[in-house]
């Protein structure tokens, strides 16, 4: 078996070549209940950074989605504290300085771009950012539909900036005041709320156990 | 700001000088203290200490230079450095004060909209004067 | 069709949109193909004075990279504060130098110099020409009289000023070419209070107070400016009993003069011809 030698946290493992980040430190030994949420890639729960040796770059990724490397230097990076201001949609318009007005550290950036070298999405994070600075709620929109809320960016930033919070406003900014209402949802809710569902609702509630699982099992399941 | 000066050779010698001269890029010492700063600052009635005079604690070394107002209510609007007649761009001279003091962990002039500001207030204001 | 690139600045996408879409307007009707330059980012609004602060300057000079890569020797400018932050940043990275370190933090691109930025009022000046505007003038600014506020950036440091910066012309005769009167403002080269309206209010309102009331002694209907800092200062930071003049943008008399759709100088110049006078 092939076998690379890593540093998780400063401490040298010997694992086996091809593993991800995330199942290497399992095999180094590590349990993780933190750092660690869908292995698919799409939770963001796992960013990570990492140094390979010789090299002076600091790279961040996803520790499901990234292959090790030998002699890579890791350190996970389960949580970015980032601030997020109480905000109710119903009372916000999506207008030029709602972005701003709620995160105006948007206006410390600096245009450094280490946001975009830094996420794992591959996503032009400073633009988004440029986007939420002059007002332009669906740039950020359609900038940020990929974010897994990582906060990889966030870490690396020198202006401080939130940003999966902001873009996240943006989004919900977005769908509820931008996009175009979509007719078949508006008829799906006067149809739940006519009562449309309630019989066979009543009926799953009223199963056992046994009954419900046999259920789940028969359902239908989309090819 | 009092009139009266308090020379000694240890702040000559400090360093003060010399590291404000570096982050400014401007010869503190070239100011010969006409005043053509002072009298053209729009900002001078709010300073605790007229531009000329930041300029004098700077060429003696005293930092209390970085405890003024002074360098924070300057907008750094260059009408003093298009008039002195030295070539001294006193509007660097600030900025490199307040370099100085927000390095130190000096913030005296917090930045907290109370309102929807334009972006250009907020850059600016962010970038002068945070660090 | 003359190309022109074109970076517009944050607040020319918000606040001041007047001001973009008035001075397009009249860019179009002057024959100008103007191309806003692609995935921009703030100029940065104040440009670093401190000697050790190269982060700064990476965000300006990115711009100029993207104007070099439409294919374009020059860049303009409407709004005063984008204007002097790309020039001066223009002028920072000729030292090649302060250029090869900004352009490590630009790579894989890089940023070769050269590019020149220009103003509205330079261009204006030195190649629409007074005379050339004026004859494109469709709808006359009846003799609104026009206090022109400079502030502080188009005109210093005087390296960068777009005009003589002890007396500058250049903003009055652009008023005068359209058919309005420019009226003395002594106070026209100081400064507002800039970015301290968000931390020292008073101040602000000090040198506001000041600013309308020198406007409105010289007999002036409006101020016109092409600062989008200034235009909210001096709107929003009036002190009480300070002349209530509406502020616009150079970009809004332009395209109401020139024939475009500009409805806050039709209404300046209509309250006038009624008798209505601000303040
Ligand atoms: S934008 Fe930021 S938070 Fe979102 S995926 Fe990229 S690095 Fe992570
Ligand atoms: S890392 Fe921060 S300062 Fe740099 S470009 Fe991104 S948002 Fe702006
Ligand atoms: S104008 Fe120049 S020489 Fe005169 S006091 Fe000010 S800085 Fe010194
Ligand atoms: S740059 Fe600062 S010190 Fe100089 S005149 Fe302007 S406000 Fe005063
Ligand atoms: S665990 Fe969910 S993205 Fe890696």
């Amino acid at each position: 078996m092939d076998e690379v030698t890593v540093f998780i946290m400063g401490k040298g493992y010997r694992v086996p070549a091809g593993l991800t980040i995330m199942k290497a430190m399992e095999y180094a030994g590590y349990r993780l209940t933190r750092g660690c949420g869908c292995r698919g890639g799409y939770c963001g729960a796992c960013a990570t950074v990492y140094r390979l040796r010789g090299d002076y770059k600091l790279y961040a990724d996803l520790a499901c989605q990234t292959t090790v490397q030998d002699g890579m230097y890791i350190a996970q990076l389960p949580f970015t504290p980032a601030e997020r201001p109480a905000y109710r949609l119903e009372e916000l318009r999506a207008e030029g300085q709602t972005l701003l007005s709620l995160f105006p550290e948007l206006a410390r950036c600096v245009a450094c771009n280490t946001c975009t070298k830094a996420c794992p999405q591959k996503l032009e994070v400073m633009d988004a950012v440029q986007a939420s600075l002059r007002g332009d709620i669906p740039g950020v929109a359609e900038l940020t539909f990929d974010c897994v809320s990582c906060g990889l960016c966030t870490m690396r930033c020198p202006a401080e900036i939130s940003h999966h919070h902001v873009w996240q406003l943006a989004r919900r900014l977005n769908g509820a005041y931008l996009t175009p209402r979509a007719p078949h949802v508006a008829q799906r809710v006067a149809e739940v709320e006519g009562g449309k569902f309630r019989a066979e609702l009543d009926r799953l509630m009223a199963m056992g156990k046994e009954e419900l699982v046999a259920a789940y099992k028969a359902r239908d399941i989309e090819p | 700001m009092a009139s009266e000066l308090r020379l000694s050779r240890a702040k000559l010698a400090a360093p003060f000088a010399r590291r404000v001269e570096e982050l400014s890029g401007e010869n503190p010492y070239a100011c010969y203290q006409c005043g053509k700063c002072s009298a053209g600052c729009p900002f001078a009635d709010h300073m605790d200490a007229l531009p000329n005079q930041v300029l004098r604690l700077v060429q003696l070394g005293d930092e209390a230079a970085l405890s003024l107002s002074a360098p924070w209510v300057c907008a750094s609007c260059h009408a003093c450095g298009v008039r002195c007649p030295k070539g001294v761009d006193i509007a660097r001279t600030m900025e490199a004060l307040r370099v100085l003091a927000l390095r130190r962990g000096i913030t005296p002039t917090p930045v907290r909209p109370d309102r929807p500001y334009p972006q250009i207030a907020l850059i600016g204001a962010y970038r002068k004067l945070t660090p | 069709m003359k190309t022109l690139a074109y970076f517009p600045g944050c607040a020319l996408k918000d606040q001041a949109r007047a001001d973009e879409n008035g001075t397009l307007a009249a860019l179009a009707r002057l024959g100008y193909e103007v191309r806003e330059i692609p995935r921009w980012n703030c100029c940065g609004t104040v440009y670093s004075l401190a000697q050790d602060d190269l982060m700064r300057h990476v965000g300006p000079v990115r711009n100029l990279l993207r104007v070099q890569g439409m294919g374009e020797g020059r860049v303009l400018t409407l709004c005063a504060m984008c204007y002097g932050t790309l020039s001066r940043s223009a002028r920072f990275v000729e030292d090649p130098e302060r250029l090869r370190r900004i352009n490590a933090f630009l790579a894989p691109d890089a940023y070769n110099g050269g590019v020149e930025v220009v103003h509205l009022l330079t261009l204006l000046r030195d190649e629409v020409g007074y005379e050339r505007l004026a004859a494109q003038v469709k709808r006359e600014l009846n003799g609104l009289k026009v206090a022109a506020y400079y502030g502080c950036v188009l005109l210093r440091p005087r390296e960068y000023a777009v005009d003589d910066p002890d007396g500058p012309t250049v903003m009055e005769r652009v008023v005068e070419a359209l058919g309005g009167g420019a009226v003395p403002f002594p106070e026209r080269m100081e400064c507002c209070g800039a970015y301290l309206t968000v931390t020292q209010k008073g101040v602000v309102e000090g040198r506001v107070g000041r600013l309308l009331r020198s406007a409105r002694a010289g007999g002036a209907d409006v101020v016109v400016t092409t600062c989008p800092l200034c235009q909210f200062n001096l709107e929003e930071r009036r002190p009480a009993g300070a002349p209530a003049l509406p502020v616009l943008y150079l970009g809004q008399l332009l395209a109401w003069a020139l024939g475009a759709d500009e409805p806050a100088v039709g209404a300046a110049i209509t309250g006038i011809s009624s008798g209505v006078r601000h303040g």
